[in-house]
């Protein structure tokens, strides 16, 4: 596994950048990824959709798709686009601190 | 009398009926089968009705003739399952079905509801489907008559079964306005919610490579908001517009509504269960095969077959207290059809993805793996034959469950 600095801390992520380990996850962290693909600074609308995600992942063990953060958090998906433009289930992902979405086909 | 109830008789469920009546002892187990059609589809063959090439009738028969003696088919549809009272009530004459154990095969089909502008007054005009029966019929009609213009394939959302059937419509209807004389006068357009072609890296590549061949545009990472069927087009989320003359969708997918209105689903109705032995998360008396699964790979008949083989095996140790030690590894193994009679080989599973090679097949093979060969072509034709008499009546195959890296380039 590569290791990346982030935050001032080195954590363990795969080859696109997310971390191997969700338990590694900060909000610092997440304001560090947010900089990066150029979504800082980190909004309520941001964190609602940051903090349904996690505690989705830790239930499910799955990160969540678009479809389930609309329905279960109640953000419309047109609004996931503005939080997180050009798609925002990866970003959604990566910025959360979870795995890579399983594009399940 | 211990009862088996199994929900579906489509692929799975045919499938598991006639392998379980040959395995169970049928003075002890009393096994019941239920669906809402009497008529078996063989969906893979609504890819070719629309260009001519199979004709309403290459793709039915009736769905009790893949019933074995000895299994009770039920025709009604199902109205609920009560998993807290281990049992099921159907429509017909309000009968309940108690189970020891349940098996859903209810599969997943197509809602253009659920898209806005898509299922309006258009439909089966400018907008057609080739997901279902009446859909695939309804373009066959469109097609014959229609001059050119700009054709775009739409997939909504994923999951969806048969994940390569888009790619095979488009290659198929540059092959068929080809032999119409018409292509110069059709633009192609693939619009998909994926990155690229495919979501797995080298077949993507591959698929990629042959779309441009074929000079068919691809707009990638496009996810459907509303189809605006005045102004003839469809818009993302990000309000990118696609337009078109004819739309040929692939609407959301979703499995059964009964799944939905008796708890048993995720936010598309798919049951969760153990990847390797289909086993309900919920309920240890409950499995889910085919479709109706929440498995992450494709949604596919050969899914759906290698599953049911690793599946039978468990269940004969399960009803006697003994640990499920087959597990089942996403084996998938498409033909994907390409045009001017040609077809590609994918094989694939959770871990590996499809790699080129040569696929070893008894008797039959090799068929070449990741490439285009007339062979493939043969292998997809002949597969409608196999489905009816091989896969459905669950007879061996000379293809094991468990995917092979034999002939395969890693
Ligand atoms: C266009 C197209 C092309 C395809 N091409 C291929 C291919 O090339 N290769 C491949 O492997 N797969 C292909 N597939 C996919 C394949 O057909 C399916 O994956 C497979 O049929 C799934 O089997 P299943 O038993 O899970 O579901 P199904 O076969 O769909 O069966 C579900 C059954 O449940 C019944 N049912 C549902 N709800 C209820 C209810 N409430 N009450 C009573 N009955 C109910 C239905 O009537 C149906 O008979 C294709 C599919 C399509 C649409």
């Amino acid at each position: 596994m590569p290791t990346k600095e982030i935050a001032g801390k080195t954590i363990e992520v795969d080859a696109e950048g997310f971390m191997a380990n969700p338990n590694d996850w900060s909000k610092d962290i997440a304001e560090a990824l947010a900089e990066e693909i150029g979504i800082a600074p980190l909004t309520e609308g941001h964190w609602k959709v940051i903090e349904f995600s996690r505690n989705d992942f830790s239930a499910t063990g799955e990160a969540p798709t678009l479809r389930r953060i609309t329905k279960q958090a109640g953000v419309p998906t047109k609004e996931l686009y503005k939080l997180f433009p050009k798609g925002p289930a990866k970003k959604v992902a990566l910025v959360s601190g979870l795995g890579k979405p399983t594009g399940c086909i | 009398m211990k009862k088996l109830v199994i929900l579906g008789a489509g692929t799975a469920g045919t499938m598991v009926a006639n392998k379980l009546s040959h395995m169970l002892d049928l003075n002890e187990w009393k096994i019941t089968i239920v669906d809402q059609d009497e008529t078996h589809y063989y969906q893979p063959g609504f890819l070719f009705i629309p260009f001519g090439i199979y004709g309403p009738n290459d793709v039915i028969k009736p769905k009790r003739d893949f019933i074995p003696a000895g299994v009770e088919m039920v025709m009604s549809e199902i109205e609920l399952i009560e998993p807290d009272k281990n049992q099921v009530k159907l429509v017909k004459d309000g009968r309940v079905l108690p189970y020891d154990f349940l098996i859903v095969a209810t599969g997943t089909t197509p809602r253009p509801d659920e898209t806005p502008g898509l299922h309006n007054g258009e439909w089966r005009k400018s907008i057609h489907d080739f997901y279902t029966f009446e859909g695939a019929n309804a373009l066959a009609k469109h097609l014959r008559t229609w001059d050119g213009g700009r054709l775009v394939v739409n997939i909504v959302d994923l999951p969806y079964k048969c994940p390569v059937a888009p790619l095979e419509f488009i290659f198929l209807a540059d092959w068929y306005f080809h032999k119409m004389g018409i292509r110069h006068k059709v633009d192609l357009t693939l619009a998909t919610p994926l990155p690229g072609a495919f979501t797995k890296p080298r077949a993507a590549k591959l698929l990629g490579n042959i779309l441009e061949e074929k000079n068919i545009k691809v707009v990638p990472d496009f996810l459907i908001e509303r189809v605006e069927p005045d102004k003839n087009v469809i818009v993302s989320y990000e309000e990118e517009e696609v337009p078109y003359d004819l739309l040929v969708t692939v609407p959301l997918n979703m499995g059964a509504d009964v799944i939905g209105r008796s708890g048993l689903g995720d936010d598309l109705n798919y049951v969760p269960v153990d990847k390797g032995n289909f086993l309900s998360t919920k309920h240890d008396n409950i499995f889910a095969l085919g479709d109706a699964a929440n498995l992450p790979t494709s949604k596919a008949g050969s899914v759906a077959h290698f599953a049911a083989e690793v599946f039978v095996e468990n269940f004969m140790r399960y009803i006697d207290g003994l640990e499920m030690n087959h597990e089942f590894d996403g084996h998938a193994n498409c033909y994907i059809e390409s045009g001017f009679g040609k077809g590609i080989l994918i094989d694939f599973n959770y871990d590996v993805e499809p790699l080129p090679g040569k696929f070893p097949l008894p008797g039959i093979g090799p068929f070449s793996l990741l490439q285009e060969s007339e062979m493939n072509h043969w292998g997809k034709m002949m597969f409608r034959w196999i489905y009816w008499n091989v896969l459905l009546k669950g007879k061996e195959m000379p293809i094991t469950a468990q995917m092979s890296m034999a002939g395969k380039w890693a």
